[in-house]
C-alpha cells in the first residue's frame, strides 16, 4: 500500500512540476487497500485485469516499479515499450494482463482468461478490477452472465469510489448497490469494507477459494474512496463532491487503519519506518531510472503491431 | 480434386485445425442450427470448446481476446457482419491495439468470422460489408475468399496465425461449388490471385464480384477484349505488387466491389496505383462498386447494388483501347 501511495505521490509531483508525463493520470490513492487486499489473494501466476485508474494494481500483482514509471513517461525502457501509457500498464511477467481506457471493457477479457485457464488444464483464477461506473455499461451484465454460465473461475471486485469522474454513482444506478446485481447471475455477492486491507484480503480469498475451486464467480463490491479528483489537470474541479466527503474519507485511510493495525498487534514502529525508508528509496529510484532512460527511436513507431508481419511489396 | 462448396470448405478448415489444435475453440451463436457451418461441432467437440453462446457479442467477443491473450486461438462467428457493430468496441478498441498498447506482450490470435448477407433481401441492418470500415485499423487483418479453395486455405492460415482475422464470407457464395486441393492446403494470407491472365485491362475484384468480373472476361473475350482479373483475397496486408504488375501490363484498371464507394477498398486500391503506377495508366481508373446509399430491402432496388457482369463489362468498354472497342 505504502509502495502504491509513494509511487503515484511521485507521480503527481512529476505531473505537477511538468517533469515528463504526458497525457491523463488517473491516480489510485485512498484505494490501495482494495487492490493490495485483492492481488494478496492471487497467486504469482493468476491473471489480474485493470482499468483506466490501475497504476497501484500491477504494483499489487508484483510488477516491478523502474518499468512502470518508464513508461508513465513514454520512456522506451518502460513496461509497454512507451506504446500504452498510464491507462494501459500490463506486465504479462506477473499476470498483469493489462489495463483498459474503456469503461468495463475489461470485465468479459477476464472472463475469457478463466475460461482459457480451464479449458488449458490450469487453476489459474482471473481477477478483475473495475469502478462503480463500470456497473452500468452492457459489458459488465455480458460479462458476469458468460461468468456464470460458463462457472468461470473468476472474481469481480468493484471498486465503488462514489463517482464515475463528475458523476454520483446514487445518481445513475438504478440498484441500491452494486453487490446485489450479483442475484441476477446467480453468484454470490458481497459488500466489503474497501479502506480495511484485512477484510479485502479475507473476503477476496473467499472468492478466489471458490473460483479455483471450480464453483464459479464471485462479486465483490468494496466501498472506497479517491482523494484526488477524477484526473490531474491542474485545478480544474472534476467531480461535484463536497468538500468535507474527502477530510471525512481521509480519516479511514487504508494505511492509517492498518499501520495502527500493526502496530496494536506488537510490530514495532522501528519497522514500519524502515519500510518507509525503503520504499521511498525504491520510487526514486523508479523515477531516476525513468527520467534517465531514452525516449522511443523513431523507428519502433511500428514495433509490435503484428505479432507475424507480412511481407508485402 | 475433390468438390466442395464454399460453406463446407470454411466447415471443414476448422474441423481440420480443431482436430490439429486443442488451443482452437469456437464462439458462436447457434452454433448447432442446419444450416450453420459448425453444425455437430458440439457433438465432436464438447460444449466445453463450443459454448453455448447467449446473444452477447460484446461479452464473447471480450472473453475470446482474453482466452487468446492467455494462450487459445478462438474463432469469434458474428453469423451475420451487421452483428460485429455490436462488439465494436471490443474489435476496434482492443483486439486490434492490445498488442501495440503493451509493447508486444499479448498476441490476439482470433478469426472474427463475418457472413455478408447482401442480395438477400434482409436490407440495410443485415446486408453490410465491413470491411472497409475495419480496414482503417490498424491490427486487423482482413480477409475476403471468393472460392471454396481458398475459404479453406485462407480460414487454416487465419486460424494459424497469431493476429487478430477478420474473415469475410459472401453468404451468396456459400453455395457456389470448386475443386479443392486434396491434402492440407493453406493460402498464404497477403497474396492476391491472377484469377485468369490477360493482357488488355486489369479488373480486381473482390468478394462475390470475382465470379462476376469472371463472367464479364467470358463474353467480353467473345469481343477480342482480354481481362486480367485479380483477387486480392487478403486486404490487409494488400499484395500491392500483384496488382502494380498486372495494371504495367495493360495501362488499364477496374475495381469491382460490392462495398461502398467512399472510402472503400476500391478506394484504397486505385489510390495505390495512382500514387505507385501513375505511369501505367493510359485510361482513368473506375470503380464498380455500391452506391453510397443503404441496402434497400426490396430486390428491385438492391438489384442495383452490387458488381454485376453487365456493370463490369460497362465499366471495361468505357476504358478499353479504342482500337479493339472498334472491332
Amino acid at each position: 500500500m505504502l509502495r502504491i501511495r509513494r509511487f503515484e505521490e511521485a507521480v503527481m509531483d512529476i505531473v505537477r512540476k511538468g517533469q515528463g508525463i504526458a497525457g491523463a493520470v488517473h491516480i489510485c490513492v485512498g484505494q490501495e487497500a482494495t487492490i493490495v487486499g485483492s492481488c494478496l489473494a492471487l497467486r504469482d501466476d493468476d491473471f489480474m485485469v485493470g482499468y483506466h485508474r490501475s497504476h497501484g494494481h500491477p504494483i499489487a500483482k508484483g510488477a516491478q516499479l523502474r518499468p512502470l514509471m518508464a513508461e508513465l513517461m513514454g520512456r522506451r525502457t518502460g513496461v509497454c515499450r512507451g506504446k500504452g501509457g498510464s491507462m494501459h500498464l500490463a506486465d504479462f511477467r506477473v499476470g498483469s494482463l493489462g489495463e483498459t481506457a474503456i469503461v468495463g471493457a475489461g470485465i468479459p477479457q477476464a472472463v475469457g482468461a478463466a475460461y482459457g485457464a480451464r479449458l488449458r488444464g490450469t487453476d489459474q483464477v482471473a481477477l478483475c478490477f473495475f469502478g462503480d461506473g463500470a456497473a452500468n455499461i452492457g459489458s459488465f451484465h455480458e460479462g458476469l452472465n458468460l461468468a456464470s454460465l460458463w462457472s468461470a473461475g473468476v472474481v469481480f471486485v468493484c471498486e465503488n469510489n462514489r463517482y464515475a469522474m463528475s458523476t454520483a454513482l446514487a445518481d445513475t444506478m438504478a440498484a441500491g448497490s452494486v453487490a446485489e446485481r450479483a442475484a441476477s447471475y446467480q453468484m454470490p455477492g458481497t459488500i466489503v469494507d474497501g479502506q480495511d486491507v484485512i477484510s479485502v484480503f479475507e473476503a477476496v480469498s473467499m472468492a478466489v477459494e471458490r473460483a479455483r475451486a471450480g464453483e464459479g464467480p464471485t462479486l465483490i463490491e468494496a466501498h472506497t474512496y479517491r482523494y484526488r479528483d477524477h484526473a490531474e489537470y491542474g485545478n480544474l474541479k472534476l467531480s461535484h463532491r463536497p468538500e468535507d466527503e474527502v477530510e471525512e474519507w481521509r480519516r479511514r485511510d487504508p494505511i492509517s487503519v492498518f499501520s495502527a493495525q500493526l502496530l496494536a498487534s506488537g510490530v514495532a514502529e522501528e519497522e514500519l519506518r524502515e519500510i518507509e525508508e525503503q520504499v521511498a528509496a525504491e520510487v526514486a529510484d523508479a523515477v531516476a531510472f525513468a527520467k534517465a532512460s531514452p525516449a522511443p527511436d523513431p523507428d519502433e513507431l511500428f514495433d509490435d503491431l503484428w505479432a507475424t508481419p507480412l511481407e508485402v511489396h | 480434386m475433390p468438390t466442395m462448396s464454399y460453406r463446407d470448405a470454411i466447415r471443414q478448415a476448422m474441423l481440420e485445425e480443431m482436430r490439429r489444435d486443442p488451443a482452437v475453440v469456437v464462439f458462436c451463436e447457434d452454433a448447432r442450427f442446419w444450416t450453420m457451418p459448425t453444425h455437430g461441432f458440439v457433438d465432436e467437440f464438447g460444449p466445453e470448446r463450443v459454448p453455448i453462446m447467449p446473444i452477447s457479442e460484446e461479452g464473447f467477443t471480450g472473453a475470446a481476446i482474453g482466452a487468446a491473450m492467455t494462450g487459445l486461438r478462438p474463432i469469434v462467428d458474428y453469423t451475420i457482419a451487421n452483428l460485429m457493430y455490436v462488439a465494436w468496441d471490443q474489435i476496434v478498441n482492443h483486439a486490434a491495439k492490445n498488442r501495440y498498447l503493451f509493447g508486444g506482450q499479448a498476441s490476439v490470435p482470433i478469426v472474427f468470422r463475418a457472413a455478408m448477407k447482401y442480395a438477400n433481401a434482409t436490407a440495410a441492418q443485415h446486408s453490410d460489408r465491413p470491411y472497409p470500415q475495419l480496414m482503417n485499423v490498424p491490427g486487423l487483418k482482413i480477409v475476403v475468399p471468393s472460392n471454396p479453395a481458398d475459404a479453406l486455405g485462407l480460414l487454416k492460415s487465419a486460424i494459424r496465425d497469431d493476429d487478430p482475422v477478420v474473415y469475410f464470407e459472401p453468404l451468396r457464395l456459400w453455395g457456389t461449388k470448386g475443386e479443392v486441393p486434396e491434402g492440407e492446403h493453406l493460402v498464404p494470407l497477403g497474396k492476391a490471385a491472377i484469377c485468369r491472365e490477360g493482357t488488355d485491362v486489369t479488373v480486381v475484384a473482390i468478394g462475390d464480384a470475382v465470379p462476376a468480373a469472371l463472367k464479364a472476361a467470358e463474353v467480353l473475350s467473345g469481343e477480342g477484349v482480354d481481362l486480367e482479373v485479380v483477387d486480392p483475397r487478403t486486404l490487409v496486408p494488400l499484395d500491392k505488387a500483384t496488382i502494380l504488375d498486372s495494371v504495367a501490363k495493360t495501362g488499364r484498371l477496374v475495381i469491382a466491389d460490392p462495398a461502398h464507394k467512399t472510402c472503400g477498398a476500391a478506394a484504397e486500391v486505385a489510390a495505390i496505383v495512382a500514387e505507385e503506377g501513375f505511369a501505367s495508366l493510359r485510361a482513368p481508373i473506375v470503380r464498380v462498386v455500391a452506391p453510397d446509399v443503404h441496402p434497400p430491402f426490396s430486390p428491385a432496388l438492391e438489384a442495383l447494388m452490387y458488381p454485376s457482369p453487365a456493370r463490369v463489362i460497362a465499366a471495361v468498354q468505357s476504358v478499353a483501347p479504342a482500337e479493339l472497342m472498334a472491332r
